[in-house]
């Protein structure tokens, strides 16, 4: 197709829009099918990409960080944790080393026990937040040195319970990507069907057009324009109603954890905007291709 | 200009034509004529390319019809100006739309025309009925719009189908008049019809061949008409 094909195609001239005599049932189920698919493809765009934040957030965030655990009497508690930070600093390969504050290790319980909670009547463990640096430490050779001198220290690198949880993360991203592949899927097939009926019922005018002179782009460009700007029109609505959907969302907050992460962010709201272009293109596509057909098929 | 060199055509079942060589040359005036079912709408459709011979070949223009692809043949059909029988308008456009439709597919300016488009429907006396649709028209007022369609890109080539069907005998003498004056200024016309006393009532305005069919074949008639 060369680029003057395609400028004729969209731009057209006002006179070529009348030639094909309008049709008003096709023409609101075209609006309609194209604003639902457009309302759909919003949310799982909204899913792709708050999955994708999630699971690079997770891979980065936890991969960078470990957590020492130790679990001793009472009363040798904060002397373990002295010596233990005392290793981790002088270990290479670790950033930094800071034992949770009271406060924090009651904030990460809240979830479970309420605020009112008081540590020191539980035999909750203390908490070293481990920070890797670049490179990282040898995590088989801090364990043994940990062994030895501060028998009660767990080191939980993350890697166990990061895994599952970055998969599922990147399978959600995928699954809305898809979703989105099978939106536009569905809605070349639907402007297929479309554009298909709309020509065998415009045969006749088809025929005469033939008849005059028309070349198949022009007589195509009838076609490709209308349901090419139907689409627009229908999956620019059907943004409007998406957009108006997530922002309804409750507001991303740390309690609400992945659920309320699933609206756009930053650059990730100007995503929604490309949906109607695609749309359209899907649209200008499936035409083009039907009418083609179609004409070779009519006379 | 167009010329039909040993054709055949059959719609798939028996021959229909056989054996036809025709040469129409500049400037000339023919008439097609033949009982009804004889094939004079399927000569004239082999002329403009709606159909393809079965055998022989149709050129155009020094150009063979049947080595054309879809956008050739469409630019070919801008070159030549057909009357069809059933006329083929698009009944949902006025008119005016209707015989400025050549102008507007092939992406002329139609504004830029406009006052050239008011003239010719002036001259086939339609100046008055510009916005009228299709269907609204008598006989004879859709025969002079579709005449008026096939003259309108100043094609050099007339291809007319029973221009003159379904009017009265003062009509058809308007129409015809209307044909020989196209033929005066240089145009090739091809007229058919099984309308013998119009034929006649032609000889005397402009020298006209009379080609007939019969029995398959096309032959020219003599003065025994
Ligand atoms: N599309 C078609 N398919 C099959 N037969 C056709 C078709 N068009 C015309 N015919 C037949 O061909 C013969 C000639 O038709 P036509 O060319 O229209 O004759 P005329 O114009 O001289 O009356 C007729 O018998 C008609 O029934
Ligand atoms: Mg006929």
């Amino acid at each position: 197709m060369k680029r003057g094909t395609i400028r004729t195609f969209l731009l057209g001239d006002a006179q070529a829009g009348r030639i094909v005599p309008p049709s008003g049932h096709t023409a609101h189920l075209t609006l309609f099918v194209s604003a639902a698919m457009a309302f759909l493809a919003v949310f799982a765009l909204a899913l792709s990409l708050a999955a994708g934040r999630l699971a690079d957030r997770w891979s980065s965030e936890l991969a960078r960080s470990a957590t020492l655990r130790i679990n001793a009497p009472a009363d040798q508690r904060a002397a373990q944790t002295e010596v233990a930070l005392k290793i981790l600093r002088q270990t290479p390969g670790v950033a930094s080393a800071r034992a949770l504050t009271q406060e924090e290790q009651a904030a990460l319980l809240a979830p479970w026990f309420g605020t009112d909670l008081r540590l020191d009547d539980l035999p909750v463990p203390q908490l070293i937040e481990v920070t890797e640096g670049e490179p990282g430490y040898d995590a088989a050779g801090l364990r043994l040195r940990l062994a030895a001198a501060v028998p009660g220290a767990v080191l939980d690198d993350h890697t166990r319970w990061r895994r599952p949880l970055v998969q599922a993360a990147n399978s959600l991203r995928r699954l809305g990507w898809i979703s989105i592949a099978l939106i536009g899927g569905a809605t070349a097939a639907m402007i297929t069907l479309a554009a298909s009926a709309a020509l065998s019922a415009n045969a006749r005018v088809i025929e005469v057009l033939r008849l005059v002179g028309a070349r198949d782009v022009y007589i195509a460009g009838a076609f490709v324009r209308r349901f090419t700007l139907r689409t627009l029109i229908g999956a620019t609505a059907g943004v409007g109603f998406g957009m108006a959907g997530v922002l309804l969302l409750p507001e991303s907050s740390p309690e609400g954890g992945f659920l309320t992460g699933l609206g756009f962010q930053g650059f990730g709201w100007l995503a929604p905007i490309l949906i109607p272009p695609m749309g359209a293109l899907v649209a200008f596509l499936a035409t083009w291709a039907a009418a083609r057909r179609r004409l070779k098929e009519l006379a | 200009m167009i010329e039909l060199d040993n054709v055949n055509y059959s719609y798939g079942g028996a021959e229909l034509l056989r054996g036809v060589s025709v040469q129409l040359a500049p400037g000339t005036f023919h008439f097609l004529t033949g009982p009804s079912g004889a094939g004079k709408t399927t000569l004239i459709r082999l002329c403009y390319g709606a159909l393809r011979p079965t055998a022989g070949q149709v050129r155009v223009f020094d150009t063979d019809m049947t080595r054309l692809d879809r956008d050739q043949m469409a630019m070919i059909r801008r070159r030549i100006g057909v009357v069809h029988q059933d006329c083929q308008f698009l009944d949902h456009l006025p008119v005016a739309d209707n015989i400025a439709l050549p102008l507007i597919v092939s992406g002329r300016d139609v504004a830029a025309e406009a006052g050239n488009l008011a003239e010719l429907m002036k001259w086939v006396g339609l100046g008055a009925r510009a916005d009228a649709l299709p269907p609204e028209l008598s006989g004879g007022e859709r025969q002079r719009a579709a005449l008026a369609r096939a003259v309108i890109m100043s094609p050099d080539v007339i291809l007319a189908d029973e221009p003159t069907g379904n009017v009265d005998w003062d009509m058809s003498q308007r129409l015809l008049q209307l044909l020989v004056e196209l033929n005066r200024m240089g145009k090739t016309i091809l007229v058919a019809s099984h309308d013998l006393a119009l034929i006649r009532a032609a000889k005397n305005q402009v020298q006209a061949r009379v080609l007939r069919i019969s029995n398959k074949t096309l032959q020219l008639a003599g003065a025994d008409l």
